[in-house]
């Protein structure tokens, strides 16, 4: 957290609405996704993923995309928590509180995301450390659209073909016989 | 899925294109049959009388017919076009009335047929697009006669499936004598095998299931053989392999059938790793990054504008490729393992698909071999030797097989080799005409072995055949040409091809076989060899079949993997008999062809100036199939047979039935009637008297030990040694520390128990034990099969690497 | 705004999803905090795209949330399997992978 506000601090326009807006949800975003890995209720999880998902939302609106931030709402918020939420149904998970949700890594995993965000925050300000971004104004569906079938066709169908794969292999996997 | 949305486009663009005869232009319906038999089948097959089994035969017997009126046509194309240097009007073909008959279609043009076209050109016609293009060139002068002027033209039609960052994504069909060939022979072939299938699969429970991927298996090759680009013929070589497994796979109940398949597939991802990497090269080198047509890199290849060196990258992983799915010495291995398929399959695998695609792939490619390799003037190259070497290696283990279709496998795989040393030596014509020779006779006796098990329930040799010659004697006259035509006895259709490989090699001036494309004595040799392990084997192989007395007939219970085939319930007891007509018109159809189709390229001088030979009979299928001198094939020169040559080398395959004849047919028999048993060898043969002949069939008999280093040595060291190995660390080290710890503990804990109250001494024990256990699961946590651990183990050592690196390169 | 804002939250989510994979015992957990680390990645690509002015960074965001709901599609099934196999979805009881 601290280094976050280090670098919004940084910030010559720390004033401005736009910057005070993104701390904020940041660190709502930051909290929730603690919540998501530390809670004991895995439907109080799912929601506290609904509070990051519509964080990144907000960052993707920020960045002027938005059709991905649009996307995001319909894809994460409206399919796949369902999807988690009747996956938690399904499963029977445990509802309450349980003690045994963390295994006995904490320590190491602790170590291991705090070390990884370390080397990764000394690369970033290693190597961005004063760009910015300037967003004039939102990319239209337009122009992400053209790209999409012009210059990304080639992706844009194997993903296609990879969703038609997973969806073979979720039948597949999840049907009883 | 992807052959039915290209084929379909195409036919938007043919029907305005002017360049060809109707069924040239429109070959690509010849696929598009069976593919849509696939899906009906499929969808509707179980529903229908026969099950399925008429939908496809309707679709292949129609495909054949297309196939052989597109072949008719093309050879009215070849003999008749014209073209004189840029003008597309003057490609002579009628499009207007040629959609009712085939041919015919240029009556008045041969006579324009002057000497103005000995231009040597590909010209985009000026259609709109330029989409539809017409290979020009002329025909090789050397072949004389009137009508030889004509260039040869093949015929493309190409329609854009989709663009990407200036990158065409074609398909369309390339029509030459090849693929014109390929369609006859596929098309041909498949229906023989359709019509087998019907009785030999009869009552199977997946009957309908079968013939759908007969037709997807029909399909996809002749896809695979129209491609006019590769990315289309990655596509098409992938279809055929997936088809493959589900058919060599089709009894998957039972292990072996499906470690067969599975070990099929497995084989030829390692080949088709080659494949990718040969294409993309030539995608860059020679498509300029931007084009996949198979003519145009055919053409940057023998215009020299190549880097050899991409050249050499590109033909030595498309031969790895060719390794794999044509079977080449050592990627065979999953070919004979393909035989746990249902004989039919077996048949229509070896004869005229699957294998057949690396060939095809390299005729179709090869100015790439031609250039790669260096195979003008060289006398040794990666390709010919590697056939070379097949085709002995996969000879001699043909001898000990007891399985007859196993026997016929090896015997595929050492044609093979003749085919991939034949292209290796330059010789393209002599190799594509072993392939279509091949076909027949293989096919032929796939089918004939596949009659005979239906007969005995078994494909075992050993213990369930001999003497079928008197309970199959139809059966036993088809056999008996397919093995004579496949040992290479004039004049029937092996001998043909073989002779002109062995030309081809231009090897020694002895035989006075001159002219070829560099002195390859070696591989003369090699076929030489070939050619008598060949006979050899197939005399064994009728021996042990056909002559002698029945060995079967002691009870069918204890058949292995191919018990399937034992479903004709009237055959459990009593004698084998004949089989049906379904089975036995393809076999004398597949036997008629055996006999002739030789004879479509007697070689020159054969009977010059005879009344007997005319020259319209010589070298047909040379001047039909050769693209020589055409912009996309390059400068091949051609041996000239001798007569030498071909009296020596038929000498060699009798010496060869020769020896085997003495052995088999004269000792082994008359120990059989002295015995009063019906043997399978000498007791006391060379194997048990010669301690190096013996170590030799031990070698042979593990086939050349490569199955053990595959399974054995790659896969169990990585599997097996190297996991084991730390494991052993594991129990040995780790855990004998932390039991003696333990035992140690427990110990002074009885010591101590003796002595002092069993209330208080007992806590201290069972704790001492347990911090011995948590000690032990500490330190087998490493290695705890839970995922997340390695997952940790995996992020911290990310972050560790990923530290070093900053502080190497950035602070 | 500077890019490092946006590149620090999304390494702060990408450590905290990575801190999920590695505690969680339930599966369905793990798969949330996959998401999480989706989400970082999608943030970074969007953030790179800003900066460079390229649509292309959005692109393929776009592609990722396929992707990830393949993902999703996928890794309920498994867990689905996994719950009727077993009747638990611990993790710590899946630990066939040893030699």
């Amino acid at each position: 957290m601290s280094s976050l506000l280090a670098a919004v601090s940084a910030d010559a326009d720390l004033m401005v609405a736009q910057n005070v807006f993104f701390a904020l949800i940041s660190l709502v975003m930051v909290i929730a996704a603690v919540r998501v890995v530390t809670t004991g209720n895995v439907v109080h999880a799912a929601l506290w993923l609904v509070v990051v998902l519509a964080g990144v939302a907000v960052q993707f609106l920020f960045l002027g995309a938005e059709f991905v931030a649009v996307t995001q709402v319909l894809v994460y918020i409206g399919a796949v928590i369902v999807l988690f939420l009747f996956g938690v149904m399904l499963t029977k998970a445990s509802m309450g509180d349980d003690e045994s949700v963390v295994n006995e890594r904490r320590g190491m995993a602790g170590m291991v995301g705090l070390l990884l965000f370390a080397v990764m925050a000394i690369a970033l300000f290693d190597s961005f450390g004063d760009k910015r971004v300037v967003i004039d104004e939102p990319q239209s569906v337009n122009t992400v659209s053209d790209s999409i079938f012009s210059q990304y066709i080639v992706p844009f169908e194997a993903v296609s073909v990879l969703l038609l794969a997973a969806l073979i292999g979720a039948i597949v996997l999840a049907r009883k016989d | 899925m992807l052959s039915l949305f290209a084929l379909e486009s195409v036919s938007e663009v043919s029907t305005v294109v002017q360049d060809a005869n109707w069924f040239l232009e429109h070959a690509w319906i010849i696929p598009l049959l069976p593919a849509i038999s696939f899906v009906l089948i499929l969808f509707f097959g179980k529903r229908l009388p026969k099950k399925g089994a008429e939908i496809g035969i309707t679709a292949v017997a129609v495909s054949f017919l297309l196939a052989v009126v597109t072949g008719w046509a093309w050879l009215d194309h070849r003999d008749n076009v014209v073209f004189d240097g840029g003008h597309s009007e003057s490609v002579v073909v009628d499009d207007g009335h040629g959609s009712d008959d085939g041919y015919g279609t240029d009556d008045g043009h041969s006579g324009d047929a002057t000497a103005d076209e000995e231009h040597a050109i590909v010209v985009d016609d000026g259609t709109t697009n330029g989409d539809d293009r017409v290979s020009l060139a002329v025909a090789a002068a050397e072949t004389g006669g009137k009508t030889e002027a004509h260039p040869y033209v093949a015929v493309q039609q190409t329609t854009q499936w989709f663009q990407s960052g200036g990158v065409e994504f074609g398909a369309g069909i390339l029509v030459d004598g090849l693929s014109v060939m390929m369609l006859f022979v596929v098309t041909l072939i498949s229906l023989l095998v359709h019509i087998y299938s019907t009785d030999y699969v009869g009552g199977d429970r997946r009957y309908t299931h079968f013939f759908a991927f007969l037709s997807l298996f029909t399909a996809s090759m002749l896809f695979f053989v129209l491609s006019d680009n590769i990315l289309q013929m990655i596509v098409g070589w992938e279809l055929v392999g997936v088809c493959s497994f589900a058919l060599i796979g089709h009894w998957w109940e039972e292990k072996p059938n499906s470690d067969a398949a599975l070990k099929a597939f497995i084989t030829n991802r390692v080949g088709d790793v080659g494949l990718l990497v040969g294409m993309i090269t030539l995608f860059f080198a020679a498509g300029g990054g931007t084009t996949f047509d198979t003519v145009s890199i055919n053409e940057q290849v023998v215009q020299g504008n190549v880097s050899h060196t991409a050249l050499v990258v590109a033909a030595a992983a498309l031969t790895a490729a060719v390794m794999s799915k044509s079977g080449q010495f050592i990627l065979h291995t999953w070919l004979p393992d393909a035989m746990a398929g249902p004989t039919p399959v077996s048949a229509l695998i070896h004869a005229a698909t699957m294998v057949v695609a690396g060939i095809f792939m390299v005729a179709r490619l090869y100015p790439v071999f031609f250039e790669g390799m260096s195979i003008g003037g060289s006398s040794i190259n990666l390709l010919s030797t590697v056939g070379a070497v097949t085709l002995v290696g996969a000879g001699l283990l043909a001898f000990v097989q007891d399985d007859i279709k196993k026997v016929l496998a090896y015997s595929t795989v050492s044609q093979l080799g003749y085919m991939a040393m034949a292209l290796g030596v330059g010789a393209w014509t002599a190799a594509v005409f072993h392939l279509f020779t091949h076909a027949f006779f293989k096919a032929n006796l796939f089918l004939g072995s596949g009659s005979v098990a239906h007969a005995v329930h078994s494909f075992d040799m050993k213990k369930d055949m001999g003497g079928m010659k008197k309970y199959m004697p139809r059966t036993f006259w088809t056999f008996l040409i397919g093995s004579v035509a496949l040992a290479g006895l004039p004049p029937l259709a092996g001998f043909w091809s073989k002779d002109e490989i062995l030309v081809g090699t231009g090897g020694w001036g002895l035989f006075g076989g001159t002219g070829g494309n560099g002195a390859y004595t070696f591989h003369l040799s090699m076929g030489m060899i070939g050619a008598a392990l060949t006979a050899a084997y197939m005399t064994r192989c009728m021996y042990l079949t056909f002559f002698g007395e029945w060995r079967g007939g002691h009870g069918h219970d204890d058949h292995g993997h191919d018990s399937h085939d034992a479903h004709d319930a009237h055959g459990h007891h009593g004698e084998p008999h004949e089989s049906g007509p379904r089975i036995l018109v393809p076999l004398y159809v597949l036997s008629g062809f055996s006999i002739l189709v030789g004879l479509v390229n007697l070689p020159p001088g054969l009977f010059s100036g005879s009344a007997k030979s005319p020259a319209s009979w010589q070298e047909r299928f040379l001047h039909y199939m050769e693209p020589a001198g055409s912009s996309y094939f390059p400068a091949v020169a051609h041996g000239t047979p001798s007569w030498s040559l071909a009296i020596v080398s038929t000498a060699i395959a009798v010496l060869g039935i020769g020896m085997a004849f003495w052995y088999y047919f004269v000792r082994v028999d008359r120990l059989s009637k002295q015995t009063g048993q019906s043997l399978t060898g000498l007791p006391n043969g060379l194997t048990s008297r010669n301690r190096l002949a013996k170590a030799g069939h031990t070698l042979l008999v593990n086939k050349y030990y490569l199955d053990h280093l595959y399974t054995g040595i790659i896969a169990g060291f990585t599997k097996g040694r190297l996991a084991r190995a730390a494991y052993w660390v594991n129990q040995n080290v780790l855990d004998r520390t932390v039991n003696v710890a333990g035992e140690t503990a427990v110990r002074a804990g009885r010591v101590v128990y003796e002595r002092i109250d069993q209330g208080v001494v007992d806590g201290l024990v069972n704790s001492a034990g347990r911090v011995s256990d948590s000690t032990g699961q500490e330190l087998r946590k490493i290695n705890s099969g839970q995922v997340q651990n390695y997952a940790a183990l995996m992020f911290a050592g990310a972050a560790v690497l990923a530290g070093a690196f900053i502080i190497l390169f950035a602070l | 705004m500077l890019l490092n804002q946006f590149l620090l939250l999304a390494a702060a989510l990408f450590c905290i999803g990575v801190y999920g994979v590695l505690v969680r015992r339930s599966a369905m957990l793990v798969l949330m905090s996959i998401e999480l680390i989706l989400n970082a990645v999608n943030i970074n690509l969007v953030a790179f795209g800003a900066l460079t002015d390229d649509v292309g960074g959005s692109v393929f965001a776009l592609f990722t949330i396929a992707v990830a709901a393949a993902e999703v599609g996928i890794g309920l099934a498994i867990v689905l399997l996994m719950y009727r196999n077993r009747r638990s979805i611990d993790l710590a009881q899946v630990d066939l992978l040893k030699g």
